[in-house]
C-alpha cells in the first residue's frame, strides 16, 4: 500500500480519458451482526454524472458514508482514488483535502448566518494574517456565484433565500471546496450529492441540473443519490441500481429504459411476515379523516374501520409523513377527525386531547420525540398509566414496577429490568417499551411513525405481533412509513401519496412490497414527465 | 428464555454500588462532622453548634428549594435572590414604614414572589426567550426595586412576633426556621416522587417534546415552576427578614450562587442524576459543616467561598467518575 500522506498527483494518467478517478471494490459492511453492504463495486469516471439509486435502506447512504469517513468497512474493502489506494476507514478532512466534496441531504448550513459566513466554515486552508477581509470574500463569492448564472447576494442570511437556493450554496460551496483541494488544482474532483432533491419543485430540479452541468464542463465528476428515475435518465451518464447492500446494476443511461431502472430498483424479495388478511375485522367505522391538510399534506380523506392497519406512504417530502402528527394535534393543521361518536375540529387538537380521547402516538424519532433515555424502563412505561397506579399515598413505585414487569414479559424486552435507564436498552427494545405503554392505554386509534426504524429483525417481528395483537382487539392503526416491505407485511391497506396529495390506494392481492414501490415511483415520474412537457411548450 | 436471565450476583454489585452513591454526599458530611469533631471536640461537638448551624442556614435551605423546581423542569431561576431580598425589603418596608400587620405584609411577600415568579414564565413562554435571559433581567430589576423603596437603607425594627417565631422560637433546641426547610423539602420530596405533577414536571425537564406528545400541558407545567420557584423565594425572603428583624437591600443577593451550588451537590446524593429535596438539604448542611467547622479552626472569611466552589466541583467530579463520566442530563 502506498504512503496516505503523499498525494499522489503524478500517478495519474492524463491522456486517457474517460479514466476511473474513483475505485471502490469488495465494500463490505456491518452494523452490529447485520450486513449492510455486500461485496460493492462501484466506478466513478472523469467528468461523469454517476446516480446512484436504490430503495430505502438498500445500502445507498451508507456506501456515500464509507467514501466520506464516517463509517469503517470490513477488511479487505478497497477505496482508490486518483489510481492511489487509500488506507480504511478514510479520513474525513484527507478525503476532502483530496478533492471529494459531499453535499448532504440537509445541506449542512446555519440558517440565521450570512451565505459569506456558511461559505467560508469550511475554508480552513487558506492562511488569513490580517484575519478576514469581507470586502475580497465578498467579491470572489460572487464571482463564483456569477460563473455559474447565479445571483445570490453573499450578505443575505441564509434562512431568506428560497430552498433551491439553499441548495445552490451548499452546492457551490461544495465546488469552491474542491477547486481548494489538491486535485481542483488541476481542474478536476468528485462532488457528491446525497439527495439534494426530495424538498425541492420540479422546475427548481431543472434549475439545479443546470448548475450540475455546468459543474461537470469544469472538469468535476458528480455522484448523485436520489429516489427519482426521471431525474436520474435527464441528468445521469450512468446509473447504478442498489439492493438489499448489493450493487445489482451498472447501467449507461443512454441505452437504459425507466421501466428498467425500475424492476432493477424493486427487484424480488420474499416477506417474512404476512398479515392474514381473510380474518374477519369488526365492521363498522371506528376512526374517519376528513379534510386533513397541514405541512406538505394538501388534503387527505379516510375511514377506518376497528381493527383494520392502514398505511400512508410515498416518496420523501410527499406530505404522508405529516398525517399522523395532524390527527394526533402535535402539528397544527386544518380538516376533522371522528373517534368513534366524537368529532374533533383538527385546527384545535392537542396531543392532551388526543390522548384523552383514545388515540395513541408512536412518533419516529425515538430519542427526541418518543421516550427519555436518561430515565428508567419504569419511568417511561408507565408515564401514561400513572393514574392508575396511585395508592393511599400516592404513586406507588411497587405497583409501576409490576407494570413494567408485566409489560417486559408481555413484548419480551431484554433485558428484562424495569429500573435500568431506557437509553441503555437497544432500538428495538426501546421500541417494544414505548409501544407497550401506548398499547397498554387500549387506544382507539393506534398512529404510528415509521415503527421499527433502526430497529433490528427480530425485535420487529415481535413489533408486528403486538400491532396484530392490538388490531385484534379492535384498535383502528395508521402506519406512515417509507419501508415498503413493512408496510405490505401489516397493512390491510395503503395510501400511497404524491406532492401532498394521496394517488393511489392499494389493498387485497394487489397490496405487495413491488406494488407500493412502483406506485411511488410511477407516480414520481409522470409528475416530472408532465412538468417536463410543461416546460417544453411554454 | 433462560439464554437472558440476568445472573443475580453482577446485579447484587451492581446495586451496592448505586447504594453507595445515594449516600456517599451523607457519608462525606459524617466524616466532615468526624474530622471537626476530633479536631475540636470541646467547641464543634455542642449541640449549640449544631442548633445555629442547622437554624442559620434555613433560608439557603427554602431558597435552593424554589430554584430546584424550575432547574426539574429544564429552566434557570437567576431571578430567585433578588426576589428573596426584594421580599425581605418588602415585608420590612410595610411592616415598619407603612404599619402593615406583619401577617398581612408575609402574605403580600409570598404572593409577590409568586407574581414575580409568573412574570418570568410569560416572558419565557409568550415570547419564547431563554429562561436565563429573561430571570436575569427580571432579577436586575428588583434589585432596582429594592434599592428604590428602601432609598438604599438597611430597615430595622421588623415586629417581633415574626422574629419570634422563625428563631427565637425553639423545638428540641433548634430555632423553629430549620423546621420551615425541612417542611418544605419534605413537601416537595412527596410531590416530586409520589404525585402525576411531579412526574410530569421530571419528563418536561429531560424532554420537553417527548411530555408534549404524551399529552402534557408542558408550558403550564413551566409556567407554575416559575410560580412556585418565586413563591418559596418569597418565603426564604420573609425567614430572611425574621432571622435578624431587618433588611438590607444587598447582602441577600449573594445567597443565589450558593443556592445553585447546593441544588447541583444535591443533584449527586439520594436520587444520584437528579435534582432532589432531600439532597439539596444534605448537600445545604454538608456545606454549612464545612465552613463551620473550618471557621472554629481559625480559618478567615474568604474560606466560605473557597469551600463552596470547592467541594461543589470536587463533589460533582467524584459523582461523575462513578458514573463513568457518563455525560450529565438534567435537562
Amino acid at each position: 500500500m502506498t504512503d496516505p500522506n503523499v498525494v499522489t498527483l503524478a500517478n495519474r494518467n492524463p491522456g486517457e480519458a474517460p479514466a476511473d478517478v474513483l475505485r471502490m471494490s469488495g465494500v463490505r459492511m456491518k452494523f452490529g451482526p447485520v450486513e449492510v453492504l455486500k461485496d460493492v463495486s462501484l466506478t466513478l469516471r472523469r467528468g461523469e454524472i454517476l446516480g446512484l439509486l436504490g430503495q430505502n435502506g438498500s445500502g445507498k447512504s451508507t456506501l456515500i458514508k464509507v467514501l466520506a469517513g464516517f463509517n469503517s468497512p470490513e477488511p479487505g474493502s478497497k477505496v482508490r482514488l486518483w489510481g492511489e489506494e487509500l488506507k480504511l476507514p478514510l479520513d474525513p478532512g484527507r478525503i476532502r483535502n483530496m478533492g471529494v466534496a459531499f453535499v448532504h441531504q440537509h445541506l449542512a448550513l446555519v440558517p440565521s448566518l450570512s451565505v459569506a459566513d456558511n461559505m467560508l466554515v469550511s475554508d480552513d486552508q487558506k492562511v488569513r494574517p490580517w484575519g478576514i477581509s469581507w470586502r475580497a470574500e465578498r467579491a470572489r463569492m460572487k464571482a463564483l456565484f456569477q460563473e455559474f448564472g447565479l445571483d445570490i447576494d453573499p450578505m443575505q442570511t441564509v434562512d431568506t433565500l428560497a430552498p433551491v437556493e439553499r441548495a445552490y450554496v451548499a452546492i457551490v460551496r461544495a465546488v469552491d471546496e474542491l477547486r481548494r483541494s489538491d486535485a481542483g488544482r488541476a481542474g478536476e474532483g468528485i462532488l457528491v450529492l446525497d439527495e439534494p432533491t426530495p424538498f425541492l419543485s420540479a422546475e427548481d430540479v431543472d434549475r439545479l441540473f443546470t448548475l450540475l452541468r455546468r459543474i461537470k464542463k469544469t472538469g468535476a465528476s458528480v455522484i448523485i443519490v436520489t429516489h427519482d428515475i426521471d431525474e436520474v435518465l435527464s441528468i445521469t451518464d450512468r446509473v447504478a441500481v442498489m439492493r438489499d447492500g448489493r450493487l445489482v446494476s451498472m447501467m449507461t443511461t443512454a441505452d437504459t429504459t425507466r421501466q428498467e431502472i425500475l424492476d432493477t430498483i424493486v427487484g424480488h424479495a420474499v416477506s417474512l411476515y404476512e398479515r392474514d388478511r381473510s380474518g374477519s375485522r369488526a365492521e363498522g367505522t371506528a376512526v374517519t379523516i376528513k379534510d386533513l391538510s397541514g405541512g406538505r399534506l394538501e388534503g387527505f380523506d379516510a375511514t377506518l374501520r376497528a381493527g383494520e392497519v392502514v398505511g400512508v406512504t410515498g416518496l420523501i417530502g410527499s406530505g404522508f409523513a405529516e398525517v399522523p402528527y395532524l390527527v394526533f394535534g402535535a402539528d397544527r393543521g386544518q380538516g376533522s377527525l371522528t373517534v368513534g361518536d366524537k368529532t374533533v375540529d383538527l385546527s384545535r387538537m392537542t396531543p392532551g386531547m388526543a390522548c384523552a380521547a383514545k388515540i395513541s402516538f408512536m412518533p419516529g424519532d425515538r430519542i427526541h420525540q418518543a421516550g427519555i433515555g436518561t430515565l428508567s424502563v419504569s419511568e417511561n412505561a408507565t408515564f401514561l398509566a400513572l393514574s392508575r397506579l396511585r395508592g393511599l399515598l400516592g404513586l406507588s413505585h411497587g405497583a409501576a414496577t409490576r407494570a413494567t414487569e408485566s409489560l417486559i414479559e408481555e413484548h419480551d424486552v431484554r433485558p428484562p429490568r424495569a429500573g435500568v435507564p431506557l437509553g441503555t436498552l437497544s432500538g428495538g427494545n426501546q421500541q417494544k417499551v414505548l409501544i407497550g405503554k401506548w398499547l397498554a392505554e387500549d387506544p382507539m386509534l393506534l398512529l404510528l411513525d415509521e415503527p421499527t426504524q433502526g430497529v433490528d429483525f427480530g425485535a420487529r417481528q415481535k413489533i408486528f405481533e403486538a400491532l396484530d395483537g392490538a388490531a385484534a382487539r379492535g384498535t383502528a392503526i395508521l402506519c406512515a412509513s417509507t419501508d415498503y416491505e413493512q408496510l405490505a407485511q401489516i397493512c390491510d391497506r395503503v395510501f400511497v401519496f404524491h406532492r401532498g396529495r394521496p394517488v393511489a390506494e392499494l389493498s387485497g392481492a394487489a397490496l405487495t412490497k413491488d406494488a407500493i414501490a412502483r406506485a411511488c415511483f410511477h407516480e414520481a415520474s409522470d409528475e416530472a414527465e408532465t412538468a417536463t412537457r410543461k416546460e417544453m411548450t411554454t | 428464555m433462560s439464554a437472558t436471565d440476568t445472573p443475580s450476583r453482577p446485579l447484587a454489585s451492581l446495586d451496592i454500588k448505586k447504594e453507595v452513591e445515594r449516600y456517599a454526599l451523607v457519608l462525606g458530611w459524617i466524616f466532615l462532622i468526624a474530622i471537626f469533631g476530633l479536631l475540636l471536640p470541646d467547641t464543634f461537638l455542642t449541640w449549640r453548634t449544631f442548633s445555629s448551624m442547622l437554624g442559620s442556614q434555613a433560608v439557603l435551605v427554602v431558597l435552593a428549594l424554589g430554584i430546584l423546581i424550575p432547574l426539574t423542569s429544564g429552566d434557570f431561576d437567576l431571578s430567585a435572590a433578588s426576589i428573596l431580598v426584594f421580599g425581605s425589603m418588602f415585608l420590612a418596608v410595610s411592616n415598619v414604614q407603612w404599619g402593615w400587620p406583619v401577617g398581612l405584609s408575609v402574605v403580600a411577600v409570598v404572593l409577590i414572589g409568586l407574581i414575580a415568579g409568573l412574570v418570568n414564565a410569560f416572558f419565557v413562554l409568550f415570547f419564547r426567550i431563554h429562561s436565563l435571559i429573561v430571570t436575569l433581567g427580571i432579577g436586575t430589576f428588583l434589585n432596582g426595586m429594592t434599592l428604590w423603596i428602601s432609598n438604599s437603607r438597611t430597615v430595622s425594627g421588623v415586629s417581633m412576633e415574626l422574629v419570634e417565631i422563625v428563631v427565637i422560637q425553639r423545638l428540641f433546641g433548634v430555632p423553629l426556621a430549620f423546621y420551615y426547610g425541612l417542611l418544605v423539602a419534605l413537601v416537595m420530596w412527596y410531590m416530586l416522587e409520589f404525585t402525576i405533577s411531579g412526574r410530569k414536571l421530571l419528563f418536561v425537564g429531560r424532554g420537553r417534546e417527548v411530555a408534549r406528545l404524551n399529552g402534557v400541558p408542558v408550558e403550564r407545567v413551566r409556567a407554575i415552576a416559575f410560580g412556585i420557584s418565586g413563591g418559596l423565594s418569597g418565603l426564604a425572603g420573609v425567614l430572611y427578614a425574621g432571622m435578624t428583624g431587618s433588611a438590607d437591600p444587598t447582602s441577600g443577593l449573594q445567597l443565589l450562587l450558593p443556592a445553585f451550588a447546593a441544588a447541583f451537590l444535591g443533584a449527586t446524593a439520594i436520587y444520584p442524576g437528579r435534582f432532589n429535596p432531600i439532597g439539596t438539604l444534605v448537600g445545604v448542611y454538608f456545606l454549612i459543616t464545612g465552613i463551620t467547622g473550618l471557621t472554629m479552626l481559625g480559618a478567615d472569611a474568604y474560606v466560605q467561598s473557597l469551600f463552596y466552589g470547592g467541594a461543589l466541583v470536587v463533589a460533582v467530579s467524584l459523582s461523575q467518575l462513578v458514573r463513568q463520566r457518563q455525560p450529565q442530563h438534567f435537562a
